[in-house]
């Protein structure tokens, strides 16, 4: 019965999805970069990459991650997040000038971008309180 | 009798095949509350949180490499500067209680479909069975901060999170979830400490 529907049922997705080919999924964006950073990307006032590091550690393991790469000289963090579903977030860190850390995150959930920009904005609510420290909308 | 059944079937196979689309086009969204602290963060960060003393963190990373490979895991990833360690293991998943569960399960949707239908429509009588699992942990070390707020180097909290994902026998994902029982949880630090000792001792 499976193999019978299979044909109809992938080419139905195939209309709603309209054609393109997949290959062009490679450099597909939604939204222009400037637009995703704003809400992908907060400064903190601190100088310490290492410690801030640990502090986002901290908050995706509060978050039920369970983390996959970690690489303090790039400042990158990727976790997964299993509850039902599957999500993986990438979080960078890096300096912005002497006094501040920039911290940005992007998640993929599914065959998806996550774009909910309520998901960011608790993503950062819960840094904050892991940091004790605000964070900076970045223009 | 033969049209009446032919109609079934074709609305049958234009509902399966609607929901087939909607399922394959991805309609199902993100929970609301996939990146906000939930209401036991808390108890769930104590359940997988210990103290350590008399340790630094590199001997405890070391010691806890250790636990992992007793425990017949694969590191994956580390990066001792982070106190990261990220390790995972394929198993078996099959549970016989579960097999049972299931198997009583399909009979009775079966009965419900052949009442509604009056047909045998899951002619196939498979009966799917939960058989692998990929254990993921990851184990994420940090100093200890004394009564000033200043890391200290021997002693170090330590925090392990679990989940899994498992497959059934036609290789389908069936669960994908976070490991939440305590005694998971329990068992893991039991063997640390045993891991622990043998590490200072061959300090």
């Amino acid at each position: 019965m499976r193999i019978r529907y299979r044909l109809p049922v992938m080419l139905g997705a195939a209309l709603l999805c309209g054609c393109v080919s997949s290959i062009d999924q490679v450099t597909k964006t939604d939204q222009s970069a400037v637009q995703m950073r704003s809400y992908q990307e907060r400064a903190f006032d601190t100088a310490d990459k290492e410690q801030t590091l640990r502090s986002v550690i901290a908050t995706l393991q509060d978050l039920n991650f369970v983390l996959d790469k970690a690489d303090v000289d790039l400042g990158t963090v990727t976790a997964t997040k299993l509850s039902g579903y599957e999500l993986r977030v990438t979080v960078t860190v890096r300096p912005r000038g002497d006094s501040q850390m920039l911290v940005r995150i992007n998640a993929g959930y599914g065959e998806k971008a996550v774009k909910d920009l309520k998901f960011y904005r608790d993503f950062f609510t819960a840094l904050e309180k892991a940091m004790f420290l605000t964070a900076h909308e970045v223009d | 009798m033969r049209a009446r059944r032919t109609t079934w079937h074709g609305l049958m196979s234009a509902t399966l095949i609607a929901l087939g689309v909607l399922f394959v086009a991805g309609c199902e969204t993100l929970p609301d509350n996939a990146m906000a602290l939930s209401p036991d963060s808390l108890q769930q960060r104590q359940l997988q949180t210990r103290r350590v003393e008399g340790i630094d963190e590199k001997a405890l990373l070391a010691a806890s490499a250790g636990v992992l490979q007793d425990l017949g895991f694969n590191i994956d990833e580390a990066e001792t500067r982070l106190g990261v360690i990220v390790a995972s293991k394929k198993r078996s998943a099959i549970d016989t209680a579960d097999i049972i569960t299931s198997s009583l399960e399909t009979l009775a949707v079966d009965l419900v479909f052949s009442l509604v239908f009056g047909d045998h429509f899951s002619d196939d009588g498979e009966i799917s069975i939960d058989v692998t699992q990929k254990i993921r942990i990851s184990i994420v070390t940090r100093p200890a901060l004394d009564s000033s707020g200043q890391p200290r180097k021997d002693a170090q909290v330590i925090r392990v999170t679990i989940q899994r994902l498992v497959w059934d026998d036609d290789g389908n994902l069936t669960h994908a979830e976070s490991v939440e029982d305590p005694k998971v949880y329990q068992k893991f630090f039991d063997r640390l400490s045993k891991s622990i000792f043998l590490e200072l001792q061959a300090i």
